[in-house]
C-alpha cells in the first residue's frame, strides 16, 4: 500500500455542462474514478432532451492473466488467478480449481466440497459486509464515505466491522489468510484444519449471525429511489443449495445450460470505451443482429443481449432455497420473490450475508476434517469449464490443459465485465426520468446508482472531487 | 477491482520478547511493487536486529485486519512508502496519535480504504492505541516486478537504523522528518 497525493493526467472531477443555447443537452462526465485498483470513469450525454449515450468508461491497461496462465502448470492456476482480486479470491480459486478438475476428469469427495463452500461464505460475508457499510450505505444516510458515517455513528461501522471480521476470520482459519488464501489447491486444500482450529471462528458466527440480521433490519429502512427494471437475470442454480459453489446456468427467461455450454450461449466483444470486454446473452438478440462473422459489435445490438449476474439475480432466481429463518427476515425487510430495484439490492446483500452466516454455521456444526484433505487430480489433454457465484455475480473460467499439465488457454469471465452494459442500461434509464434534478443531485445520484451493482470501480466515487460547469 | 495483498501479512518472527516495553511495528506494503515494499524492508530489518519486547509483523494493508493488529498494542509504529512527489527517499515521521495524517500524504489505497482512513475509523471507533506513529518513505517507482529503488534502498537503512533507536528504552524520541 502506497501513500499517494495525487494522480498526474487524471482529473477527478464530474462535469455536468449545459452546452451553449440549449437547456436540452447535458453531459455527466466522471473522468477518473481513482483509488482503486481497476480505473475508470463515467459518462452520460443528453440530446435534445433525451439520454443518447451512457458510458463506464474503463480504462485500466488490461492485466493479461488469461495471457499469463498460458504455459504455466495447471497446480498453479487457482493461486495465479486469486491475484486478480484481493475482495473475493476465494472465488477466482473455486472457479479455477473447478474447470482444471472438469478438465481432469477428476471428482471431488463431498467433504472437501463442502469445505469449499464454508470458505466461501467467509468470503462472502466480508465482502458484502464491506461494501454494505463502508461504501453503500453512506449513499442513503447521506454521508461522503463510511470513514465519515463511523464518525457520527462508530456503533453501526463497529458492527459492520464485526460481521466483515468473522467472514475473515473463517477464510483465515481455512484458507491461511483473509487475503489471497494460501490453502487452497487443485484436488481441495493442502491441511485441512482441525475441529479445533475452527471453534473461536464457531464461536464468533453466532453474534455475526445477530449482527447480518440487524443488518437486515437496519438497511430495509433506507430511502430508496423509484426505478425497477425489467432485467434478464443469470446466475447458477442448484438443485438443493441457494448457488455459491455449483450448479446449471439460469435465467429468468428460459436459459437453463450446464456451465460447460456457457460459451454457445454468452460472448465477449469488445468496445472503444473500456478496455474490459462486454458479455452479450447472445440467445435474446435477434438473430439477425448476429453477424455473419459472428463477431458482435455494441452499436448494432441496440442494448440487445443485456442481463445482469450478482446478488439480485441469484435471489430472484432461487429465493425459493433459501431458509425459512432467511426468507422471513428477507420478507420482513419487504423484499418478495423478486428484487427489480438495483438500490435495494443493499438488503438482498444483507439478506445474502445472513444466509452466509446461517449456512457457515451448518457446515461448522457438521465439520469434519477430510481425509485425505485433497483429491488426486493427474493432468490429462482436455478442456474444462468452472462457475461460481463471486459476491458480485456468476465467474466463469474455461481451461485448455496440455496432457503434461501445461495450461493451453485459459477465459476468464468476471461478473462486472458481465453486469457492464446493464449498468450502461439502467443509467440511461435513470437519467431519462430525473433530467429536471438539479444537477449536483443527479450526480449524486449517478454514482449512488452505478454503487448499486458493487463493481470493483464503484469504490472510488466515494472519493471523488465534485466540479460543476454550467454554461 | 483488486486490492493488492503481496502475501506479506503475518508476523515476522513474531513477538521476540515479553510484553515489557510493547512497541509493535509493522511495516506495510507489497513486495511485488517496487518501492511500496519500503514498509517491509524495514520491517525485515526491525526484525533482525529489535530489542527482545518489540513485535514486528509485516501487513498488505487491508483495513479492518490492520485495524485489528494494533487492538492489543500500547505503542505502533506503522511504516509505509509514500508518493507525494517529493524527493525519492525522503523519510517523513508523523505522531498521528492525536491528529490526522497530513493531507498531502492523504491515502493512495488499493481498494476502499488506505492507511490514512483506517487510522481514522480507528480514532473514530476508538481503537487507537496509546501512542501511533507512521513512518513514510518516499517512493519513485511502483510499477509491477520492481524492486527497490536506489534512493528507497538507502532510506530504508536509515530509517531502520532511527527506529531501532527510537525503540531503544531510554532513547529520546526521534524527530519529526
Amino acid at each position: 500500500m502506497t501513500h499517494h497525493s495525487d494522480r498526474p493526467g487524471q482529473d477527478e472531477s464530474i462535469q455536468v455542462r449545459l452546452k451553449a443555447g440549449s437547456v436540452q443537452a447535458l453531459s455527466i462526465k466522471v473522468d477518473a474514478l481513482t483509488r482503486v485498483e481497476g480505473e475508470g470513469g463515467l459518462q452520460v450525454t443528453v440530446r435534445d432532451g433525451r439520454v443518447t449515450d451512457a458510458r463506464l468508461n474503463i480504462y485500466e491497461p488490461p492485466r493479461f492473466f488469461e495471457a499469463l496462465l498460458r504455459g504455466r502448470r495447471y497446480t498453479e492456476v487457482p493461486d495465479i488467478t486469486s491475484r486478480i482480486c484481493g475482495i473475493c479470491p476465494i472465488a477466482y480459486q473455486m472457479s479455477a480449481c473447478q474447470a482444471i478438475e472438469d478438465a481432469c476428469g477428476a471428482a471431488i469427495p463431498a467433504p472437501i466440497l463442502d469445505l469449499r463452500r464454508l470458505i466461501y461464505c467467509g468470503e462472502w460475508i466480508e465482502s458484502h459486509a464491506l461494501h454494505i457499510y463502508l461504501l453503500h450505505a453512506p449513499d442513503f444516510l447521506g454521508y461522503s464515505s463510511g470513514l465519515h458515517m463511523a464518525q457520527d455513528r462508530p456503533d453501526l461501522l463497529a458492527r459492520g466491522l464485526r460481521l466483515k471480521k468473522a467472514g475473515n476470520r473463517l477464510m483465515e482459519v481455512i484458507g491461511g489468510r483473509a487475503v489471497h488464501p494460501v490453502n487452497v489447491r487443485v484436488g481441495g486444500f493442502y491441511r485441512a484444519p482441525a475441529r479445533r482450529d475452527l471453534d473461536g471462528v464457531r464461536a464468533g458466527l453466532d453474534q455475526a449471525r445477530q449482527d447480518a440480521l440487524e443488518t437486515v433490519r437496519w438497511v430495509a429502512g433506507f430511502p430508496f429511489p423509484d426505478f425497477s427494471q425489467d432485467y434478464q437475470f443469470v446466475s447458477l442454480r442448484h438443485p438443493a443449495d441457494y448457488p455459491i459453489t455449483a450448479g446449471r446456468v439460469v435465467s429468468n427467461r428460459g436459459l437453463d445450460i450446464a456451465v460447460r455450454e456457457y460459451d454457445q450461449h454468452f460472448t465477449e466483444m469488445q468496445v472503444p470505451h473500456s478496455t474490459a470486454l462486454h458479455s452479450v446473452l447472445h440467445d435474446s438478440l435477434p438473430d439477425d443482429s448476429v453477424p455473419d462473422d459472428s463477431v458482435l459489435h455494441d452499436s448494432e445490438l441496440d442494448g440487445g443481449g443485456t442481463y445482469l449476474v450478482g446478488p439480485m439475480a441469484r435471489y430472484s432466481l432461487n429465493a425459493g432455497l433459501l431458509p425459512v429463518t432467511v426468507m422471513d427476515a428477507a420478507r420482513a425487510a419487504g423484499l418478495g420473490s423478486t428484487c427489480t430495484n438495483p438500490f435495494r439490492s443493499i438488503i438482498v446483500r444483507a439478506v445474502e450475508t445472513l444466509y452466509a452466516c446461517e449456512e457457515a454455521i451448518r457446515l461448522l456444526d457438521a465439520y469434519q476434517p477430510p481425509q485425505p484433505s485433497w483429491a488426486e487430480v493427474p493432468p490429462r489433454a482436455g478442456t474444462g469449464y468452472g462457475a461460481t457465484e463471486a459476491p458480485r455475480g456468476l465467474l466463469y473460467h474455461r481451461y485448455q490443459i496440455n496432457a503434461d499439465g501445461t495450461v493451453a488457454a485459459a477465459t476468464i469471465i468476471p461478473p462486472t465485465s458481465q453486469n457492464q452494459r446493464v449498468i450502461e442500461s439502467d443509467l440511461r434509464a435513470f437519467v431519462a426520468d430525473r433530467l429536471d434534478l438539479p444537477h449536483d443531485r443527479l450526480t449524486w445520484e449517478c454514482e449512488q446508482a452505478v454503487r448499486s451493482y458493487d463493481p470493483c470501480i464503484s469504490c472510488a466515487a466515494h472519493f471523488l472531487d465534485l466540479k460543476v460547469d454550467r454554461s | 477491482m483488486s486490492p493488492v495483498g503481496d502475501g506479506a501479512s503475518g508476523p515476522v518472527g513474531g513477538p521476540v520478547g515479553g510484553p515489557a516495553h510493547g512497541a509493535l511495528v509493522i511495516g506495510v506494503g507489497s513486495t511485488y511493487r517496487g518501492d511500496d515494499a519500503a514498509g517491509l524492508a524495514v520491517a525485515e530489518w526491525i526484525r533482525a536486529a529489535a530489542p527482545p519486547d518489540v513485535t514486528v509483523l509485516r501487513h498488505e494493508g487491508e483495513p479492518i485486519s490492520l485495524l485489528e493488529t494494533w487492538d492489543e498494542a500500547r505503542d505502533v509504529y506503522l511504516v509505509d512508502a509514500v508518493s507525494s512527489g517529493g524527493q525519492p527517499g525522503s523519510i517523513y515521521r508523523f505522531d498521528v496519535t492525536a491528529e490526522p495524517l497530513a493531507a498531502r500524504l492523504s491515502p493512495y489505497g488499493t481498494h476502499t480504504l488506505g492507511v490514512a482512513d483506517t487510522i481514522e475509523l480507528a480514532r473514530a471507533l476508538g481503537r487507537l492505541p496509546r501512542r501511533l506513529v507512521s513512518y513514510g518513505i518516499e517512493g519513485s517507482c511502483f510499477s509491477t516486478g520492481a524492486s527497490l529503488s536506489l534512493p528507497v534502498r538507502e532510506a530504508v537503512a536509515v530509517l531502520s537504523e532511527r527506529l531501532l533507536t527510537e525503540l531503544t528504552p531510554g532513547a529520546p524520541a526521534a524527530a519529526a522528518g
